[in-house]
């Protein structure tokens, strides 16, 4: 029988949004024992580094700069090194993982890394993505930095940090333009990183099916747009879809999450970053009776009609004889 | 084959768990798509597929992940299921 899989979790978020605070308050809780820490040092300053050790002697220091851009490699040497220390008793047994992000950093590579390398994937597997959006700057940052709105795009969960130091209205301007770029992710505020690790580690995740997808200001930037579709998705035509449809647009799709009916007893939980999927999860049971397929996409460029057209020809085409 | 535990590796998350019938439906498929570019698709023992052009050139594939890089290569152009081209080819092939 394989041994589970140890969770890693991506902090990331812009420079100065909280995230060394957030994770600093999160590793002083008695929940979070046991955590290995990979921070990227930026330059030679390596003042998260420091900050980080204080807490955990366990954190292991990228040394080449930004993670987005070259330390790919890097981050799976560094995960596939913490196991192999790992069964060779040199360092403590550890239970999770938080990678934490530049504040510049693109975290498609890294997520890439964590779901695509062979050896990394098979020990380690992605728990989810947690994005810091400072409330002070967030505003402008999604509207000059387009790594800040990808960061958003991509979480599982949002951390709206700095509230007590703005006016409600500009937090709730930013919950606006954060959930036109991922209506799926459950957002908290947090403030001096006070926070209970259960709520950002594991959780309740916000179903698809029940989510208000909020018209976009923009087709052109990054919104989100739903399907539901009644007819029973062919799982073989869906990766053929897929597959292609990343190949081809997987730059401008930065998330898709799905709840597929493929004909089984359960439905299929799907996720995906970019041009990469998680391997899909087979429920055991529906939730309820509603058995209609419902697929999330956060994108930039595609319009829903086409996206579901496309789909629907590819799922009757794959019962065409040849 | 994991270098450290010495496990097989995972399949392409599209392909896990399928089986020879859902093989058949997605090289049927593919072809239905490649066709509209000009290329076909084989599958070579149930554990490869060889994608094709008309003129000879051919492309060896582990699964439907990287077949669509050597695809387009072959194609010489992008290939996406967006194209309105390739929709109404596969809405009229459906349809007949």
């Amino acid at each position: 029988m394989s041994k589970p899989k140890h969770p890693v979790t991506l902090l990331t978020g812009f420079l100065g949004s909280g995230k060394t605070t957030l994770l600093g308050e999160l590793l002083s809780h008695p929940d979070m024992g046991e955590t290995a820490v990979i921070v990227n040092e930026l330059g030679e300053i390596g003042i998260d580094h420091h900050l980080v050790t204080q807490v955990d002697e366990r954190t292991v220091v990228l040394d080449s700069g930004c993670v987005c851009c070259v330390m790919r490699g890097d981050l799976a040497d560094e995960l596939r090194d913490l196991f192999s220390r790992r069964i060779r008793y040199e360092i403590p047994d550890f239970r999770r993982v938080v990678v934490e992000t530049t504040g510049i950093a693109d975290p498609a590579p890294i997520l890439f890394t964590l779901l695509s390398e062979p050896v990394v994937q098979h020990h380690f597997e992605l728990d989810g993505v947690v994005t810091t959006v400072d409330a002070v700057n967030g505003l402008d940052q999604l509207a000059r930095q387009p790594e800040s709105v990808k960061q958003a795009a991509v979480a599982d969960r949002i951390v709206v940090t700095k509230t007590d130091l703005v006016g409600q209205a500009d937090v709730a301007e930013l919950e606006r333009q954060l959930r036109q770029v991922n209506p799926t992710a459950p957002m908290f505020h947090v403030v001096h990183g006070k926070v209970a690790p259960n709520v950002l580690f594991g959780g309740k995740e916000r179903d698809i099916r029940e989510l208000e997808l909020p018209e976009p200001d923009h087709l052109d930037h990054v919104h989100a747009f739903g399907l539901i579709l009644d007819e029973e998705i062919d799982w073989t035509a869906f990766g053929v879809w897929l597959t292609m449809l990343l190949q081809a647009r997987g730059e401008h799709i930065l998330r898709v999450k799905g709840l597929l009916n493929t004909g089984d007893e359960g439905p299929l939980l799907l996720n995906g970053v970019q041009h990469v999927v998680h391997p899909p999860v087979h429920l055991d049971e529906w939730p309820d009776e509603d058995r209609r397929s419902r697929i999330v996409f956060i994108a930039r460029g595609a319009r829903r009609e086409e996206v579901e057209r496309s789909l629907a020809v590819f799922n009757r085409a794959a019962a065409v004889p040849a | 084959m994991c270098v450290l535990c010495g496990a097989l590796l995972s399949d392409h998350w599209a392909e896990a768990d399928s089986g020879r019938r859902a093989r058949a439906v997605r090289v049927r498929l593919l072809n239905h798509v490649l066709g509209h570019y000009g290329l076909s698709l084989g599958d070579w023992a149930g554990s490869v597929y060889t994608v094709r052009d008309g003129k000879g050139g051919s492309a060896v594939v582990q699964d439907v992940g990287t077949l669509w890089q050597a695809a387009e290569d072959l194609a010489g152009r992008p290939l996406d299921p967006l194209d309105p081209a390739l929709i109404e080819a596969l809405e009229a092939n459906v349809e007949a």
